[in-house]
């Protein structure tokens, strides 16, 4: 089975990271993916850009109109995923925490299994 | 991360909404300061062991009131002022839910925070300081040594500018469109000038200070309020392409590296990636704005690879719009490099000689005259303007730059008689 795991923080606290911090989590998440990776296990990583990037492109009955900025106004933002595979919803799990003893603090990991995947053939 | 870290930075990401919600209670910048920091101290109590409240705004400013309105009542108590008359809004002090994220005032709340630092009686520099102070919520040690001033001068100057808004009176009234879009416009050139006072000095120790990080912080703050104002798009595009060059700005010595110099391998691809999105943003409104055009000019020399594959027709083509947007003979000026690229040093200089009368102390009139009456091949002319340069630098680094050209003026000179 494979899942998706969705990053959510508090993306003003993200944004207050010092260079430091910044580099020292992604590099603790990296050897989390290589980890991964190595095992064949790991699908696509990303990292999105802050919610101020965001468009949104929302339907309506007529046409579709589009608005700056995300989706929704939310406490914590989507900041990011990670597609791994998984044999049971535990090795899933193991997976987030993983991933969140290697970036602590506030924020949550949604483990949401994939209905379909497209790995697609386009940019990497 | 430790917890402790942790806690600092949620504290840091609420200040600017807990801080504003303060503000709208307490009506005084001084009584909210104190409750705030009340509120953190407890924070820095309670969360460790009962872990981080759901919302740490919300929790901040309902235990800062309430720390506030005891301070108040002593006060009152010491001195024979009746309560209420400095106290607002406290109809709903009971409610504790009132301050969600999504509550209407606070994009009000912060904005007002950021503009009360705009007083337009305040210096520049107090502007800056204060916003630094209260807003960003830097220490007065920081600020001081960001400053290159002593800690007790930033506390005075500090002092002094609260005094002078305080004098001035907060507008606590909640804004219409047209007052709410005025104060974005004068918070917005706030913001900017937070930035500019760690870019412009043009050494490494300013632009290590953290000017510049934190104008991005508030501009990337002022944007989640106000997500379709293109102009607040184009001013964080143009700070996330400035900063983007930081590491190839100034060489080992830290002297100054002009922009045909850098390497641009140094340069932040991510910060300039997000720039690049905003102004796309920011175009599809069709509004352009002073900050919109400095950030695409900034763009397309973020674009090109290398010097030569600069986009000088397109630079030239917005700073034309600038000057219709912002005339100022600085504008001009920024538009004759373009066209000394585009079409060669003689209409470059027709287009900088009737700036003379207002650009004579200006560093780089001078020193834009100099290199175009070099090529030219007046020499005399040339050498007397990039003395006058030289004498207006305001950073060794500029110095140094126009006395190259000095020199390649001397070796000329001498080549030509031997």
């Amino acid at each position: 089975m494979q899942y998706a795991v969705l990053c959510y923080n508090e993306e003003t606290v993200v944004e207050a990271w010092s260079k430091d911090e910044n580099d020292r989590v992604m590099r603790d998440l990296a050897a989390v993916e290589k980890k991964y990776a190595e095992k064949g296990r790991l699908g696509p990583v990303a990292r999105l850009m802050p919610t101020t990037a965001a468009t949104t492109v929302r339907k309506s009955a007529g046409d579709s109109f589009v608005v700056d900025g995300p989706f929704a106004e939310t406490k914590e933002q989507f900041l990011g995923f990670f597609i791994v595979e998984a044999d049971t919803l535990e090795e899933a799990i193991a997976f987030a925490q993983e991933l969140a003893v290697a970036n602590p603090g506030a924020g949550a990991y949604e483990i949401r299994p994939l209905r379909l995947f497209k790995p697609g053939g386009g940019p990497n | 991360m430790s917890e402790l870290a942790w806690i600092d930075l949620a504290l840091t990401a609420a200040r600017p909404q807990a801080m504003g919600a303060l503000l709208r209670y307490f009506r005084d910048l001084d009584l909210a300061e104190e409750a705030f920091q009340e509120a953190c101290l407890r924070a820095l109590k309670n969360w460790p062991d009962k872990g981080p409240p759901r919302d740490p705004a919300a929790w901040l400013i309902l235990v800062g009131r309430n720390s506030g309105i005891d301070r108040v009542r002593k006060r009152a108590r010491e001195q024979p002022l009746p309560p209420e008359e400095m106290l607002s809004d406290l109809g709903d002090a009971e409610d504790d839910l009132a301050e969600r994220l999504d509550g209407a005032h606070y994009r009000d709340d912060i904005l007002r925070l950021l503009f009360v630092c705009c007083h337009p009686d305040l210096p520049a520099t107090q502007q800056i300081a204060l916003a630094l102070r209260i807003v960003s919520g830097l220490s007065v040690r920081q600020i001081a040594r960001a400053f290159l001033v002593s800690e007790a001068a930033m506390e005075q100057r500090i002092t002094r500018a609260k005094a002078r808004v305080a004098a001035a009176g907060i507008p606590f009234e909640a804004p219409d469109a047209a007052a709410r879009a005025e104060r974005l416009s004068v918070v917005a050139q706030m913001i900017y000038l937070v930035f500019n006072e760690g870019y412009s000095a043009g050494t490494a120790e300013a632009a290590d200070a953290p000017f510049a990080t934190e104008a991005i912080r508030l501009a990337r703050l002022l944007l989640k309020l106000f997500p379709a104002e293109p102009e607040i798009m184009g001013l964080a595009a143009l700070l996330l392409i400035q900063h983007s060059r930081l590491a190839a700005r100034f060489d080992a010595d830290g002297q100054i590296v002009l922009l045909d110099d850098q390497d641009r391998a140094l340069w932040d691809r991510d910060l300039i990636a997000e720039a690049l999105v905003l102004i796309d943003k920011a175009m599809r409104h069709r509004a352009p704005g002073p900050f919109q055009v400095q950030a695409a000019i900034a763009a397309l020399h973020a674009r090109a690879a290398a010097p030569a594959e600069t986009d000088w027709a397109g630079i030239e083509r917005l700073y034309r719009t600038l000057e219709r947007l912002q005339p100022s003979p600085v504008v001009t000026l920024n538009r004759a490099v373009a066209v000394w690229k585009l079409e060669g040093a003689e209409a470059a200089l027709a287009l900088v000689e009737p700036l003379g009368e207002r650009l004579s102390g200006y560093f780089h009139f001078h020193g834009l005259r100099g290199g175009l009456l070099k090529e030219l091949g007046r020499r005399e002319a040339a050498r007397e303007a990039f003395d006058r340069a030289v004498a207006l630098a305001r950073t060794p680094a500029e110095a140094a730059h126009i006395r190259q050209h000095l020199d390649g003026l001397q070796r000329e000179r001498v080549a030509s008689r031997s």
